[in-house]
């Protein structure tokens, strides 16, 4: 994806349109367009960003130049002198302080616009994944000598301690944490597991690693199993990833034959080898416990816990459970030091972050961006703006157990603590973008289909609930909702949340909090008005008394 | 994946071959299951049975398993199984406008096998090719960003 010099950002609040913003943008888009900038500049119009005295705003990032009360009239002059010539108009200026706190980051981070960084993602698309000896040159297998002939296990899992790398699987657990709890339970045999059961939907982040880079994996699970004292591992990969599985399995054949698996490793004594597990086509088999069982040839159905995996996994034994992405950045950590990855990303989450840009954008795909990147960065740089110039209205991150949020949140960063301030979930890293055309309600509807599909059915909150949840949303989406729909929607909410065994019914409920808290209006109007604003649900009168 | 018919002694010798194959411990039970789907089409009670006495395992805990995963079927399928992606990527993406499409097409609905047993119609949860949604997948071909009118020419391929 090519990257973008400048974002140029028009308000679009009341005030500002009513004071000529439209033109402002139409204008400045026809000069970008005179001087062939359009394929360096993005211009998009965002909402509600200042103090209302100096509107319309036109924002130019990475400089951190603010314009204010800016005319049609005004655009020639920006385009020319700041756009095309780099000399800001000084005379347009305005201070910084007549914005709102939602456009914090603009000043925060002055000067940079946040550039792809790849870690996780630095071998896919450039090496032959089924050549070991491309991935050797890349500096593969290297880190695993290090870790081999030069660190103790304690050593290496505090390094991964110390780097701060949390698990990228959703729960942002960290890992060197994990890895310190396996190796420090006493067993006779333990196991190092890579969850690749990537099924949240919008994310297909770890198929590309698995396609790309397979040795990458096989490299980190071998670091993880010398940190924990493990001698066998299982990579899962889902049933309908084929390429992924043929990818694996050909990698694992040719680290045999190199002497990178298998007995006596670099002749060091130590010794481990690996195994395909794949699935047969079941969310709730992401779930670590659930894996576990689906590999012991049971029905994916979560474990209660405690005993977590840590102490009691596969077959009882100890069992690290890492997720792809995980494992990816774990070669590069080795090789580079902790303190070179603390510098990547935010304080508290470090790293890069690899997203799945969906929905009406003009362009979707895979990005590997240091964490804590917003957004409006990522629907304006990547995604180069929504398809057709609609607005941003809606956006789900994380994949359906994740979060709904409003446009209004997307100025927050994207990082585990800031988000989680927030209330959203940064989950997988999917990135769902809907424009106007989304229907809140029947955003919710699709994702309760999915859950109420999806449970394995084991604990009953989140079988009766989930189908409860669907049959009120459905009712809702015809026309025949009532007030007390919403009150027991919330009140699902809440009860999947606490009673639900796992994850899956724990996270279920988060659409439904989500549409009442930030599309109330639009819910309350599919019931009280028997309007669907959007035109998207069918307003049929049918009821859900019988649906499969 | 065209399917016929195999009679009960062929499916009795395919779930040994596999057994002998990959070994008759627990941890098999969902490869083999795998194997025997793609082979047969779907897991048939006899495979069930004769996979239960090679594995020492009751045909009900097979059952169960087999009938837990969406892979996996325990009814016969239609020569062609057209799935469809229904998860929310998709379905913003316009996936709602082909699916009525595909319904109508074919005149079937969800989960339907058609008379003649050349279709059989499911849906899917997200099959992680979201980047080109709407997906559509008939047998093993993966077909991305399908419009409606599309989808005539799609089904046409398939005899």
């Amino acid at each position: 994806m090519k990257a973008t010099r400048s974002m140029v950002l028009v308000s679009s609040d009341p005030e500002s349109m009513d004071r000529g913003a439209l033109e402002v943008f139409n204008r400045l888009q026809k000069q970008i367009l005179a001087y062939g900038l359009q394929e360096e500049i993005t211009l998009s119009m965002i909402s509600d960003v200042s103090k209302k005295s100096a509107n319309p705003l036109v924002l130019v990032y990475p400089d951190a130049v603010i314009y204010g009360s800016v005319t049609a009239d005004d655009v020639p002059l920006i385009v020319e002198e700041h756009l095309y010539k780099g000399r800001v108009v000084e005379h347009k200026q305005i201070s910084p302080y007549d914005l709102t706190g939602k456009i914090a980051w603009l000043t925060a981070r002055k000067g940079t616009l946040p550039a792809e960084y790849r870690i996780v993602l630095k071998n896919v698309g450039l090496i032959d994944p089924e050549n070991i000896d491309e991935y050797i040159i890349n500096e593969g297998y290297e880190a695993l000598g290090t870790v081999l002939k030069e660190m103790t296990p304690e050593e290496v899992y505090t390094e991964i301690k110390n780097s701060g790398l949390r698990g990228r699987g959703g729960a942002g657990f960290p890992t060197g944490l994990k890895w310190q709890f396996v190796a420090g339970t006493k067993s006779e045999k333990k196991y190092v597991i890579c969850n690749a059961d990537e099924s949240e939907p919008g994310t297909f982040k770890d198929r590309l690693v698995l396609e790309g880079d397979p040795h990458a994996i096989i490299e980190a699970m071998s670091i993880a199993a010398y940190a924990v004292g493990a001698d066998e591992g299982f990579v899962y990969i889902r049933g309908e990833y084929g390429l992924a599985i043929t990818r694996m399995a050909k990698a694992i054949e040719q680290a045999r034959e190199y002497g990178l698996l298998g007995e006596d490793i670099f002749g060091t004594g130590f010794s481990f080898d690996l195994h395909i597990h794949a699935g047969a086509g079941a969310y709730i088999c992401g779930e670590e416990t659930a894996l576990i069982e689906s590999i012991e040839g049971n029905r994916g159905e979560p474990r209660a816990r405690p005993p977590y995996p840590t102490t009691a996994g596969l077959w009882q034994k100890p069992t690290v459970v890492n997720n792809v992405e995980t494992l990816a950045n774990i070669p590069a950590i080795i090789r580079n030091g902790a303190e070179w990855y603390k510098a990547i990303g935010t304080p508290s989450s470090p790293g890069t972050k690899v997203y799945t840009i969906l929905g009406n954008v003009n362009v979707t795909g895979l990005i590997e961006v240091p964490m804590g990147i917003t957004l409006r960065e990522v629907i304006s740089i990547y995604a180069r703006g929504m398809k057709n110039g609609a607005r941003l209205k809606i956006a789900q991150t994380g994949g359906s157990s994740g979060s709904i949020i409003p446009a209004s949140l997307q100025d927050t960063p994207m990082d585990f603590d800031s988000y989680s301030k927030a209330g959203v979930s940064l989950g997988s890293g999917a990135l769902l973008i809907g424009d106007e055309n989304v229907c809140a309600v029947d955003l919710a509807k699709v994702l309760l289909n999915f859950f109420r599909f999806e449970s394995c059915g084991k604990c009953n909150p989140c079988r009766i609930g989930n189908k409860r949840a669907y049959q009120i949303l459905w009712n809702i989406s015809e026309g025949v909702g009532t007030m007390q729909d919403l009150t027991d929607l919330s009140q699902l909410s809440d009860q999947l949340y606490e009673l639900s065994n796992c994850g899956l019914g724990q996270t279920a409920g988060s659409p439904l909090h989500d549409i009442l808290a930030h599309f109330r209006a639009e819910v309350e109007a599919h019931v009280k008005l028997k309007v669907c604003p959007t035109g998207v649900c069918q307003m049929s009168g049918r009821r859900a008394y019988q649906i499969d | 994946m065209p399917v016929e018919v195999k009679v009960d002694q062929d499916v009795r010798k395919i779930v040994r071959t596999l057994v002998e194959e990959k070994g008759p411990e627990k941890a098999e039970l969902i490869p083999i299951l795998h194997e025997i789907n793609s082979e047969l089409g779907y897991i048939s009670d006899e495979a069930i049975k004769e996979l239960s006495e090679r594995m020492n395992i009751p045909s009900s805990h097979i059952y169960s398993v087999a009938t837990f995963y969406r892979m996996l079927s325990t009814e016969p399928r239609g020569r062609h199984v057209i799935q469809f992606c229904e998860s929310a990527p998709c379905h913003v993406a316009g996936g709602r406008l082909v699916w009525e499409k595909l319904q109508r097409e074919l005149g079937l609905s969800k989960g339907e096998t058609s008379e003649d047993e050349k279709w059989s119609l499911i849906t899917t949860s997200c099959l992680g090719v979201c980047g080109v949604g709407p997906v559509l997948v008939v047998d093993n071909n993966i077909y991305g960003n399908v419009t409606p009118e599309q989808v005539p020419g799609i089904l046409s391929n398939y005899e």
